[in-house]
């Protein structure tokens, strides 16, 4: 069947604007956890933020755009240009129905919309933006990347919260499969306005603590939440045999896909969780013993932390294999965490680096060998990753590493 | 007409504010009869201009005077016709 292959990368994540930064600092394990400086979050329970800093929109857009788009928005269109640019593909030099856009999105142009309701109710609907009709839009990432690039073909944008990064990736190997050669995907969400804040506490999962080596705390017998972020990452994904044609091998295949749904809370039936991950793994057709490691979801709360490291055990055994959460740098960034793990994934593949998770000391009840402190080097072909989004989603996505052609 | 409150350079200040300028436009060059759509400016671009005009000077103004294929001339002369005073009968 036809294989996808990500074959250009382009990152913008709290930790790092670009691979190479993005990916030094999670080596490393420098995180970028801080106290919220994009509004004043003093009054708020909540008020640590994994934010980016150092982006000037103005720099990398045209001037044309700025007025029209939410900071999520200018983050995607750069994490495009940049995933283009290193897949080596120009797009003005493709037919413009063999390319598509399918992002993901969890709140769509929060900030920007809550400037506009500003508007209207304090000044009248007179002074709303005319770009409000689109700019907080959660397919504006897709509509604006397609638009700056002559993307015309099969496009789209997948709300599951953070499910929706990895089901992005998965509806894109399903576009792929139907004949579109190159897909634009990945997600990038940047919520952090006080509309956002507010939506995200509703929740009832974000750490109020205000220690940033303490607030976000995954596996660890004091978690108690976890911290917000923004950015994400936007990933080309090609038709393996039209990148192979073009001497491309790429960074790795998607190999497997599952998703699930929760059961009803109270019903006393098991998380869906552990069928995500055995439906990926028989859609890659490979056996639990053929995954190297494995990028958690990591929720940060004991409950959820619980079914996921079960769901673990129980495929692999316990402690059989490494896992990590190098979101533990960045928070949790909505649609854009799991294609953020994704790159993170792919450049483990190819580094041969498994990156740690950072604060966390793991609780030994979770039974999952959590690589913590340094990173771990280790040959690895495979890699899992898993995501869960608010409400009972459940995706995984295992990818493999591409042979040099 | 000898009493126009509304010139070129407010125009450009409110295209600049509402839509942002595209780099291959002189919009500060001879843009007077110039349309819209070859000025990097499509119907949105349009639409947020004149509701900006409007709120500003207090005027409403009609459809044909924001569509694409209408010169920056031809939209200050609109908005000039609404300042004017109604002519004492």
């Amino acid at each position: 069947m036809t294989e996808a292959v990500v074959t250009g990368l382009g990152v913008v994540s709290p930790t790092g604007l670009g691979t190479r930064e993005f990916w030094s600092a999670t080596v490393e394990g420098r995180s970028a956890i801080g106290p919220v400086t994009r509004f004043d979050a003093d009054g708020y329970p909540a008020r640590l933020a994994g934010e980016i800093a150092g982006f000037v929109a103005e720099d990398h857009l045209p001037g044309r755009l700025i007025p029209q788009t939410d900071r999520m928005t200018r983050l995607a269109l750069v994490a495009a240009d940049w995933a283009l640019d290193d897949a080596g593909i120009d797009p003005s030099q493709h037919a413009a129905f063999d390319m598509g856009v399918v992002t993901a999105s969890t709140s769509g142009g929060f900030e920007f919309g809550q400037n506009e309701l500003r508007k209207l109710w304090s000044q009248g609907g007179q002074y709303v933006s005319a770009y409000q009709s689109f700019a907080w839009f959660y397919a504006v990432n897709s509509g604006q990347i397609s638009i700056r690039n002559g993307m015309k073909g099969p496009s789209g944008v997948i709300v599951s919260d953070q499910a929706g990064g990895l089901d992005a990736l998965a509806h894109t190997r399903r576009l792929i499969r139907k004949g579109t050669p190159v897909i634009v995907s990945g997600g990038v969400d940047a919520a952090l306005c006080p509309w956002g804040w507010v939506a995200q506490l509703a929740s009832d999962r974000l750490s109020t603590s205000d220690d940033p080596g303490g607030a976000y705390l995954p596996f660890d017998a004091a978690a108690t939440g976890h911290v917000p972020g923004e950015g994400g990452a936007i990933l080309l994904v090609e038709d393996a045999a039209s990148a192979r044609a073009r001497g491309v091998a790429g960074y790795g295949v998607i190999a497997g896909y599952g998703a699930s749904f929760d059961p009803r809370p109270g019903s006393g039936r098991e998380p869906g969780l552990r069928h995500a991950i055995e439906s990926a793994l028989h859609d890659a057709r490979l056996t639990a013993d053929q995954v190297d490691v494995v990028f958690a979801d990591a929720a940060g709360l004991p409950e959820l932390d619980r079914v996921e490291a079960d769901a673990l055990a129980a495929v692999f055994g316990p402690g059989a294999v490494p896992v990590t959460a190098p979101k533990t740098t960045t928070g949790r960034l909505g649609s854009g965490a799991a294609p953020l793990d994704l790159a993170g994934a792919l450049l483990a593949l190819r580094h041969g680096v498994i990156p740690p998770t950072v604060h966390v000391r793991p609780d030994p009840a979770y039974r999952i060998d959590l690589v913590t402190g340094a990173a771990r080097e280790i040959p690895l072909r495979t890699a899992l990753v898993v995501a869960r989004g608010y409400g009972g989603f459940n995706s995984a996505v295992v990818v493999r590493k591409a042979e040099p052609s | 007409m000898s009493h126009t409150p509304f010139r070129v350079d407010d125009l450009r200040r409110i295209l600049r504010e509402g839509a942002g300028a595209d780099e291959t436009v002189d919009l500060e060059g001879e843009i007077l009869d110039t349309d819209f759509d070859a000025l990097g400016y499509e119907s949105l671009a349009l639409l947020e201009t004149g509701s900006r005009i409007e709120r500003e000077y207090g005027i409403s103004l009609g459809d044909e005077a924001l569509a694409p294929h209408t010169t920056p001339r031809a939209l200050i002369d609109a908005v000039n016709g609404e300042l004017a005073p109604a002519p004492r009968t």
